[in-house]
């Protein structure tokens, strides 16, 4: 059975006021992991199939075509993963 | 001096990321590596590794002629009397933590003061810090303005009797000012202190000079200046080398350790300088790749090297100004500052920027750069930094610019 850690190299804090949260994509699992939350998140705003504006569970987040995708107001490490195994699995 | 020769010796910069070729404007936290220092690195563990001093054979003997002569490349390279004043240590950090250790802890007493200012590194903040929770002086902080530049005449009304050393940047590491070092020193001097100056930023940027300065001590780092990392430096002037007790004990910073049975207890000699401060097997390979990276800047020539980035500079400002939601912090006048620039895109964090300029491979760096007091001054959750270095171009700032004008319409 799949699990995040299958899609998921590493989350990291950033350091700055806005406490965003980073999630780096594993290379050869990101095109999978980009497809499978673009089906269950909601598209706010997509430029040139580089940047997605998403919605999922009130989290707004950004995903990056490079397999990055960029959190913002995430409680803690473990709401994190309840949302990316929401939208991965 | 001409980038694209330069470009040919980093083999780093032919390599694509996301499908582009890499641009490298995160300067200010590493450089690149030439192949020269690639080279040398590995030629060193290919033909004369051992470990340096008190062996008699072959191979240790070429290693230890090839760590002090790097002693000796950087003592000439900032103009140092000789290499009792370079301390090879791992970086910026640790140079700092020495004299915070090695000196301040047995010379600053309750009643005294520390100077540093708000434009400092964590590096330059935190090790005063932690001593003053043991020692109990206190720590002023010199004001920053709002365009970045230090205060000087807060900086001048804060030294006082009570001042035994002052602690600051020559460069900030965030909006690339470049401070007046000999006024400090100049200050710090008429008021008995001492002056450390953090020159991570500046060493590889500038010609740098510590007696023209005339600072009592410089830490900087081996890696932000085509070095390899693991390997920094501390200048510090003999007279005070010579009186400071030893950072961390082992061997090769010891000349006799000697048991004594009346007292059983052991009597320690200490090394010479610069040995003294180098306690354990050091970093050989490190100082054998700043050996090389000094050379090759050298060879460039510094006069030449800072002039590039003005240039650059320059023309990233003027081009970074078409951008309509773009904010540029730091001083209107460039002749104040170095090639840093910190920067604001309306609506978007500066991961989001970073993120985005990284999928067309192009590395800057977001976030608080280690100096979260000066972002406070700025007013600034966080910031956008580019930072550039003798490979890059202007070219480069065009393809930079080019995707600013993209994210814009986010």
């Amino acid at each position: 059975m799949a699990t995040v850690e299958d899609y998921v190299a590493r989350i990291e804090g950033t350091c700055g006021e806005e406490k965003d949260v980073i999630v780096i994509f594993k290379y050869n699992k990101k095109d999978e992991a980009i497809a499978n939350i673009l089906k269950k998140a909601k598209t706010q705003k997509s430029l040139s199939g580089i940047i997605f504006e998403l919605t999922f569970q009130n989290v707004s987040f950004r995903v990056y075509a490079s397999g990055k995708a960029i959190f913002r107001s995430v409680k803690d490490k473990e709401g994190l993963r309840e949302i990316l195994a929401a939208l991965l699995l | 001096m001409d980038p694209y020769k330069i470009r040919e010796d980093f083999p780093i910069l032919k390599r694509k990321i996301n499908n582009h070729y890499l641009i490298y404007f995160d300067n200010a936290a590493t450089s690149q590596k030439p192949r020269q220092v690639i080279e040398a690195i590995k030629s060193f563990y290919e033909n004369c590794n051992a470990n340096i001093h008190r062996a008699v054979h072959t191979l240790s003997q070429e290693a230890t002629e090839v760590y002090e002569s790097a002693h000796e490349e950087v003592a000439k390279f900032i103009n140092a009397k000789d290499i009792a004043e370079i301390v090879f240590v791992r970086g910026t950090t640790e140079a700092i933590n020495l004299v915070a250790y090695a000196w301040g802890l047995r010379h600053l007493k309750r009643s005294d003061e520390v100077l540093i200012s708000l434009m400092e590194h964590h590096s330059n903040i935190v090790p005063w810090e932690l001593l003053s929770r043991i020692n109990g002086f206190n720590i002023k902080y010199a004001k920053v303005k709002d365009d970045g530049t230090l205060d000087y005449e807060d900086l001048e009304n804060k030294f006082s009797s009570k001042t035994k050393i002052a602690c600051l940047s020559h460069v900030s590491n965030v909006s690339g000012v470049i401070n007046d070092v000999k006024r400090i020193a100049r200050a710090a001097h008429e008021h008995g202190a001492l002056i450390l100056v953090d020159g991570a930023q500046s060493v590889p940027h500038l010609p740098v000079d510590v007696k023209d300065l005339d600072v009592d001590f410089l830490a900087f780092s081996g890696h932000k200046m085509l070095g390899p990392t693991g390997i920094g430096v501390l200048y510090g002037k003999k007279e005070f080398l010579e009186k400071m007790e030893p950072f961390q004990g082992g061997g090769e910073m010891i000349k006799e350790v000697f048991f004594n049975k009346g007292t059983e207890r052991c009597s320690i000699v200490w090394n010479d300088l610069p040995w003294k401060f180098e306690a354990g097997t050091p970093n050989i390979c490190g100082g054998v790749g700043l050996m090389e990276a000094v050379k090759y800047l050298k060879k460039i020539g510094m006069e030449s090297v800072a002039k590039h980035e003005v240039m650059l500079t320059e023309y990233a400002v003027k081009r970074m100004k078409e951008c309509k939601k773009v904010t540029l912090y730091g001083p209107k006048d460039l002749s104040l500052k170095c090639g840093i620039i910190p920067f604001s895109l309306e609506g978007l964090s500066s991961h989001d920027i970073a993120l985005f300029l990284d999928n067309y491979g192009i590395m800057i760096r977001s976030g608080f750069h280690c100096a979260q007091p000066l972002h406070q001054v700025f007013r600034l959750p966080s910031s956008a930094r580019a930072s550039f270095y003798i490979y890059n171009t202007r070219e480069e700032i065009d393809q930079f610019v080019k995707v600013l004008k993209e994210i814009e319409h986010i």
